[in-house]
């Protein structure tokens, strides 16, 4: 058990020993999308009938930060490990694959959340915000922090060069967040990509999130719980697959 | 009789067609300090890496204090510190914190005054606080020893400790490694310096394409292996092939023998056949020329 608390951490004070780097400067990436499209926006868009579009925007960027950040926690902590070769000095403790797995997630998680919050508190003094079911809000939020934080493990071992990762990021993470109902409610596109949406998991965690705010979504909370769970464990299964197997680990 | 400390058991290795382990079979006794050596390529780090649990092996066991590597894992970890090959570092941290974590890894907490023991052993103590990007190549091939020995394992390998280190350090280094040895813990050692293996090792093991080709003691090897050599200058002229002698050049001619009673029968037969001697060596065996044999033979 101390093995596995030191792992975490020491995950921990990886990303906050460079904070700037790793929680700041998302929260201000996303508070840059907030002022932007907010400002070009505000007065032309209303959702769900009476929802303020900046509003309405708040919950998909913190959302947004949160998959983002836990994604990029493991997949860059583990290929800055590989590549640099200290992973070895994870690999020769008696750290079972389980608590490696637990470990990079749960700090994932955290970095996710910790800049998902920022976002948040950042956007407070600026937009009305209900919170109306906030147990659906801290769901989704570790829910899907821990679906990309999976995702960023898989991706951290796999990858063999930064290219790739950087990969995983711009031609699947990206693309699937920025599609996924962060910035518009699916009901305004129309009926084909409404239906497009419906096959993107990141939606359902989204919209999931946002209707812990709003008490309304696009689907029922429960059909996105149900996705979200479905898609936490596909990938805790194939990750703990590939870490038993000590795929590209251990030779 | 107490169980040996590392027990290799016709351990195979694959990578597609290459195999870097080939049917490996050794056991190195508690308290030994054993060396492995081969040429690049011959399986020494994969060996030691199947041993640490980095490299699943295709066939065979291996066993750390009795416990196996892959079933028993957790406890054959615990019995074993290794030092890689490659200067690696988490620039993230200093000397200190990189060895706090280490212990927590094996699951030691507040292992501070053995920290700090190992920290002065290895003159380290005025870096504790450095971060390890700050630390030259010398320094954290040290913190890379002290990592190693956090859990105070009673085997610990060194995969080539000394490659590319300076004299001061490396005498320092061995100073280090011998108190370790003597105080109890094993030692299992690659080097390419052979000159080092012959002062530190008690037994050898050379490895070539993944077969060992030799085990032994330092003593025996270079006994049965090396012959040593009488190197003569003889008057110009002088032929002396008829009694044995190789030409070596410059006048120089070669008798090879193994123990040095033989030496004044060769000078006899040199003397008799009437040529005059200008120069004279001997030349000592050494571990080069019984690695060059093996190597050669195999």
């Amino acid at each position: 058990m101390i093995g596995f608390q030191t792992l975490l951490k020491k995950e921990i004070l990886r990303f906050w020993k460079v904070s700037f780097q790793t929680v700041a400067a998302p929260i201000l990436n996303a508070v840059l999308y907030l002022l932007i499209f907010s400002h070009v926006l505000e007065r032309h868009i209303t959702v769900y009938g009476e929802v303020a579009y900046t509003s309405f925007l708040v919950p998909g960027l913190v959302m947004m930060s949160v998959l983002q950040n836990a994604f990029a926690n493991s997949s860059s902590s583990l290929i800055q490990s590989k590549i640099t070769g200290n992973m070895v000095f994870m690999l020769l403790p008696p750290l079972s694959y389980r608590e490696f797995y637990v470990a990079y997630v749960l700090a994932a998680v955290a970095r996710g959340l910790l800049v998902g919050a920022g976002v948040w508190l950042a956007a407070l003094p600026f937009v009305h915000l209900p919170l109306q079911e906030p147990l659906w809000v801290l769901t989704f939020a570790v829910l899907g922090g821990v679906v990309l934080a999976s995702f960023g493990v898989i991706a951290g071992i796999w990858a063999d060069k930064f290219d790739q990762l950087a990969a995983f990021q711009n031609f699947i993470v990206m693309p699937l967040t920025m599609l996924s109902g962060v910035f518009y409610s699916i009901h305004s596109l129309p009926a084909f990509w409404q239906g497009v949406s419906h096959f993107n998991p990141f939606f359902f965690m989204i919209d999931g999130f946002r209707y812990g705010f709003f008490g309304q979504s696009d689907v029922s909370p429960w059909i996105s719980l149900a996705v979200a769970v479905a898609s936490g464990l596909v990938l805790a299964a194939l990750t703990l697959a590939m870490l038993a197997r000590g795929y590209k680990l251990r030779g | 009789m107490s169980q040996p400390a590392v027990r290799v058991m016709d351990v195979v290795k694959r990578y597609g067609a290459l195999a870097a382990l080939d049917g490996v079979r050794l056991e190195v006794a508690q308290g030994e300090f054993f060396g492995l050596l081969g040429p690049n390529g011959a399986g020494k780090t994969t060996l030691i890496s199947a041993l640490a649990g980095l490299v699943r092996p295709d066939g065979g066991r291996l066993e750390v204090m009795g416990h196996d590597v892959v079933a028993d894992y957790r406890l054959a970890r615990r019995n074993l510190g290794v030092v890689p090959q490659e200067l690696v570092f988490d620039p993230f941290f200093t000397v200190r914190e990189m060895l706090r974590i280490q212990s927590g890894y094996f699951g030691l907490r507040q292992n501070d005054a053995w920290i700090d023991e190992i920290l002065a052993s290895l003159d380290l103590t005025a870096k504790a606080d450095a971060n390890m990007r700050a630390l030259s190549g010398g320094m954290k091939r040290r913190v890379l020893v002290a990592q190693a020995l956090v859990h105070r394992p009673p085997v610990i390998v060194l995969d080539e400790p000394t490659a590319g280190v300076d004299v001061a350090l490396r005498q320092g280094l061995w100073q280090f490694i011998r108190k370790l040895n003597r105080d109890g813990h094993t030692i299992i050692l690659t080097t390419h310096y052979l000159e080092e293996a012959e002062t530190l090792c008690g037994r050898l093991a050379m490895l070539k394409a993944g077969r060992i080709v030799a085990l032994d003691t330092t003593e025996n090897l270079l006994q049965r292996f090396a012959s040593h050599t009488l190197r003569v200058r003889l008057a110009a002229g002088a032929e002396v092939a008829a009694l044995g002698g190789h030409p070596a050049g410059g006048g120089w001619w070669e008798f090879a023998f193994d123990r040095y009673a033989e030496v004044e029968s060769i000078l006899a037969r040199i003397r008799e056949s009437g040529v005059e001697i200008a120069d004279m060596e001997v030349g000592a065996s050494d571990l080069e020329q019984v690695f060059l044999q093996l190597m050669r033979a195999a």
